[in-house]
């Protein structure tokens, strides 16, 4: 039997499956019900300095090769999100499982504020989310969008905590590998890859966009091969673990994202195509497929497809 | 993705309450629901209460339902789903309760259960007789109608839960089926127990993803419910046998 443990930033997950942050992550209760389903580590839902409801309805749509979202960055604010991450340590806890802490903010100064705040709550891991394409109107470009403005926030959460961070990209840019390189020359320990790629559905009949937002981020299946793509310039680019997200739907899907560099293996939209039984189907359809291609371990195939 | 489907026939319910037919069927189960958008307006969550053809019951409280009681036969309402978990008829009596637009998704679950060959008797809760929805379309089904009002101005006075307490005891249903308000669900849940009859809820909860997604449809853990429940994935109907 392969062996699925995963070593990430100092903590020993069960399997290399993540959930992702934004799916699920809004509750103590929620997170832990994705451990119990299957996953080895779970982010929390991105939180910003203070209270936000997000867009009206409509936020979701599938139109078929993926999901299109702007939920824009529904969150209770950092104080209230302390209370969250505390309660979800303690039911995480009792199973062993790992918990990663997500924060957004408008300046870097705010990230630092936002991220020193909710490191009281001793999350493991601290993901920095410079990426969501979903609020542009109000905090303009993501900071992912050059490595300067990425290292900027990236220097300033680093001085703010102690805690390992892994920062969140964005897969729009025209070279994500020199991005990486920014932020881990700033100090970040970890890249979460990739955040949603902006798009637009409009439905013909109604002729105009479906979202209230008009715009969203593409996940699911339509963003694989972006991802993978994104995954295996990060590694060429750096050296640091890498959690790559986007579009893993089933164990083959997770084992093309190892293949393509990733450390760990975030997992969305997944939840929508198969509950959230989703998470340990793929970590055991992951295994499965190890058996029977030969690969022992995770180390064994990590970034073979970059030969 | 939405279904762009137009509307053939509007009725009138009651002073605040139309039913919506649509041109399509759509293949379902009740307690089940859809997402309605209206471009321009907005998209909320409504239960199904026929499915073929499909049809709405909206009540104007707000601005998508208001909106939706504009609406003339030959426009459109764009629906995405069936979505979430409906109710499962078992047994052979079946004793139904629901309150304000909770008669919808019962409507549908009656239609099927007599289908079946069952007997089904329906209680219906309302502050006033203005109210009271769809006694005449659950007489044509030959079920059973209670009528209870908070004044007294129809059927029994009182609370709902005065006759399903009354029919658990003469009907001896084989689960009690109901959809309405939380106050009314949690003391039709507390009444089930402790009669020692099945009983399955259709919960209503804050929707905006309805794909089990954003979290944002959580409800709280209770004596049935398991922590982390989701009323767009796991209900919005609960079943006292699913844990
Ligand atoms: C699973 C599910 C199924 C649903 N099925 C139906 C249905 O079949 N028919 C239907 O009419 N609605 C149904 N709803 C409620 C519906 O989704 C909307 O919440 C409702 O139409 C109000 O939306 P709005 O935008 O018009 O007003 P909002 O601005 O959202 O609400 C206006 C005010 O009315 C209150 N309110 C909401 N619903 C009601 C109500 N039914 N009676 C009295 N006050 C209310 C709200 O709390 C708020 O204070 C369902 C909800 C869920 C979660
Ligand atoms: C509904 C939804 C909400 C999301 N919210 C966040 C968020 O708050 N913070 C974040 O960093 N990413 C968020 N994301 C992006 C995901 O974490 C992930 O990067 C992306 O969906 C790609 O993975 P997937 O294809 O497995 O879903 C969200 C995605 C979805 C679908
Ligand atoms: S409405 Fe988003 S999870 Fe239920």
């Amino acid at each position: 039997m392969a062996d699925l443990t995963c070593e990430l930033l100092g903590h020993r997950l069960k399997n290399p499956v993540v959930l992702a942050s934004g799916i699920l992550g809004t509750s103590a209760t929620l997170l832990r019900r994705a451990v119990d389903a299957g996953a080895g580590a779970v982010t929390a839902k991105s939180c910003g300095p203070t209270p936000r409801a997000g867009h009206p309805n409509p936020v979701t749509v599938d139109w078929g090769h993926g999901v299109l979202n702007a939920i824009g960055l529904s969150n209770p604010g950092a104080a209230e999100e302390v209370h969250l991450l505390a309660e979800a340590r303690h039911l995480l806890d009792e199973v062993g499982a790992v918990l990663i802490a997500s924060v957004f903010a408008g300046t870097p100064d705010e990230f630092a504020e936002v991220a020193a705040i909710v490191a009281t709550a001793r999350p493991h891991i601290l993901e920095v989310n410079i990426s969501c394409p979903n609020v542009r109107d109000e905090f303009g470009t993501p900071f992912a969008a050059s490595g300067e403005s990425a290292a900027l926030v990236t220097q300033a959460v680093r001085k703010a905590v102690d805690l390992p961070i892994a920062v969140k990209l964005a897969p729009n840019v025209p070279d994500i590998g020199r991005i990486a390189a920014a932020v881990v020359e700033a100090g970040a320990d970890a890249i979460t890859a990739i955040n949603t790629m902006p798009g637009m559905i409009i439905d013909a009949e109604a002729a105009r966009p479906v979202l209230s937002n008009r715009v969203g981020g593409i996940s699911g299946p339509a963003l694989k091969p972006i991802a993978l793509r994104c995954v295996a310039e990060v590694r060429r680019a750096v050296k640091v673990p890498i959690i790559g997200t986007g579009g893993v739907n089933n164990g083959r899907d997770a084992a093309e994202m190892l293949l393509a560099g990733a450390t760990a293996v975030g997992v969305g939209t997944a939840v929508w195509y198969g509950g959230v039984s989703a998470l340990g189907r793929i970590a055991a359809e992951l295994e499965g497929w190890m058996d029977r291609e030969g690969y022992a371990t995770l180390d064994a195939m990590r970034g073979l497809a970059l030969r | 993705m939405h279904r762009a489907l137009r509307l053939t026939e509007v009725r009138v319910e009651n002073y605040r309450t139309r039913s919506f037919v649509f041109e399509d069927g759509l293949a379902c189960q009740p307690g089940q629901f859809v997402m309605a958008w209206l471009p321009g307006v907005g998209e909320k969550p409504f239960s199904i209460a026929a499915s073929n053809p499909l049809t709405l019951m909206v009540v104007a409280v707000g601005p998508v339902s208001e909106a939706f009681h504009q609406l003339q036969v030959g426009q459109r309402v764009w629906v995405r789903g069936p979505l979430g978990q409906g109710f499962r008829l078992k047994g052979r009596r079946a004793l139904l309760a629901g309150g304000g637009y909770g008669v919808a998704p019962l409507l549908f679950l009656a239609q099927q259960a007599r289908q079946q060959g069952m007997d089904v008797d329906v209680c219906i809760g309302a502050r006033t007789a203005a109210d009271v929805l769809l006694t005449e379309a659950f007489e044509r089904l030959g079920v059973g109608v209670h009528v209870t009002t908070e004044d007294g101005s129809l059927g029994q006075t009182g609370l709902v839960t005065a006759a399903t307490g009354k029919l658990i005891e003469t009907l001896r249903p084989d689960a009690l089926y109901a959809c309405g308000p939380v106050r009314m669900l949690e003391a039709l849940e507390k009444q089930a127990r402790q009669a020692g009859v099945d009983c399955q809820l259709s919960w209503e909860a804050h929707m905006r993803c309805g794909m089990g997604l954003c979290g944002s449809c959580e409800m709280p853990a209770s004596e049935g419910r398991l922590p982390g429940w989701l009323a767009c994935l796991d209900g919005p109907v609960w079943r006292s046998d699913e844990s």
